[in-house]
């Protein structure tokens, strides 16, 4: 049991990286990653809200759609609590937690718009193993998709801020610097794919 | 300013002046997933267009009964009905593009593209023109898409929509299909666009400068 867990993390975190190889979660990673910091914050707001959305989206699978059978409302279904999930979690922050709330800042609204969320939540019904996920699985593979998208956004984000010190050409600032980085990158993760279990 | 004109400006906006992909920088997820292939590019473009047009049209039909407080919350329940529609249709009746898709097919309600329109021009605008503006979008990011694909399925596979193009001595760059090809292929792409637009605005430049000599 345990070592099935880990073989779901360790995939999730490196060899199958939701940034750098599933394409997940693009635009935050180009959009938010230009400091550290807070890429840090944004990428713990995704981890929280990942591992929320895997346990909800679970049990909405499989308490409401499938005993109605309702499958085809999936999309809809998950991304409005995704969508609702998201506006509670800033509401709860903010009574509760506010130094989190602070710290976290803009980046939590704009986390229902990002589709690694919905992707993990779909990935884990249409079982990307081949097996149907149990309820814990599901939970280990959000938590650790979540913290995939966090390696690859502070690892991202540390080496942008030694691009702005660097001379660039001048047709290769902004956005071409930054994809032909983040292609070097993925090749650094495509190097994992021979941990395959 | 003249209707016919209206129609087309916002037509021709989408595709080129205002390209979803290449100038905006939206819907990147989808644009470096599925352009393994040409195949595959033209699926994606051709699904989130049809979404994009329809969920414009419904959107600025509803423009003056959607309350501004639930707006975004609405227009993602209509995106999403949309999609659902997609997927199934792709499912029944091309269901080897619908596999190879996969995930990215549900995933079209968060391409930004088609939030981004409904938000930004669907919400204020009259069906027409928000249909063409869908229908312009939709082109341009089915543009961007083909052409991002065949270059890597070019260089990476040596075909082109499937068929082979060079000999059997060709060596693929199987780098090119895989992941980091993705990321490559589109910087290069945006540092070429970025110097043939220099180029056009020295050029502009130089001949206002001419002009006030003269």
């Amino acid at each position: 049991m345990v070592a099935e867990l880990l073989v779901i993390a360790i995939g999730a975190i490196l060899i199958n990286n939701f940034v750098l190889v599933q394409f997940l979660g693009i635009c935050p990673f180009l959009g938010v990653s230009k400091k550290v910091d807070t890429s840090v914050g944004m990428g713990f707001a995704v981890i929280f809200v990942m591992a929320c959305a895997s346990i909800i989206t679970w049990c909405v699978q499989y308490y409401l759609l499938v005993p109605f059978h309702l499958e085809y409302l999936q999309t809809i279904a998950f991304i409005l609590v995704i969508a609702v999930l998201v506006q509670f979690v800033e509401m709860f922050l903010k009574k509760s937690i506010p130094s989190l709330y602070s710290a976290l800042g803009v980046y939590l609204p704009l986390i229902t718009t990002n589709c690694a969320v919905l992707g993990v939540a779909i990935q884990n019904i249409t079982k990307f193993t081949g097996v149907e996920m149990s309820f814990v699985k599901s939970l280990v593979y959000g938590v650790s998709a979540g913290i995939g998208f966090t390696v690859a956004i502070v690892l991202f984000a540390g080496v942008r801020e030694r691009l702005e010190s660097s001379d660039v050409p001048e047709f290769l600032k902004g956005m071409p610097i930054t994809l032909v980085t983040a292609a070097l990158l993925s090749i650094a993760f495509l190097g994992f794919s021979g941990l395959s279990f | 300013m003249d209707n016919k004109k209206g129609y087309l400006s916002t037509f021709l906006n989408g595709i080129i002046t205002e390209n979803p992909t290449l100038v905006l920088f939206l819907g990147m997820c989808p644009t470096l997933a599925v352009t393994t292939g040409v195949v595959n590019g033209i699926g994606m473009g051709l699904s989130t267009t049809a979404v994009l047009v329809c969920s414009n049209i419904v959107i600025s039909l509803l423009r003056k009964f959607i309350p501004d407080k639930i707006r975004i919350a609405s227009f993602i329940v209509i995106i999403a009905g949309f999609v659902t529609i997609v997927q199934m249709l792709l499912n029944a009746y091309v269901p080897a593009l619908s596999s190879s898709l996969g995930i990215y097919i549900p995933l079209i309600v968060v391409n930004c593209i088609i939030l981004g329109r409904a938000e930004a021009f669907a919400s204020k605008n009259s069906v027409g023109k928000s249909a063409f503006d869908g229908l312009g979008m939709g082109l341009g990011f089915t543009c961007a898409l083909v052409l991002i694909a065949a270059i890597r399925e070019i260089l990476g596979a040596g075909t082109f929509a499937g068929i082979p193009l060079f000999g059997d001595s060709f060596q693929p760059v199987s780098i090119m299909i895989l992941p980091p090809g993705a990321f490559l292929t589109l910087g290069v792409l945006l540092a070429i666009i970025n110097v043939i637009g220099a180029k056009i605005k020295n050029k502009k430049k130089d001949t206002d400068t001419e002009k006030e000599g003269i």
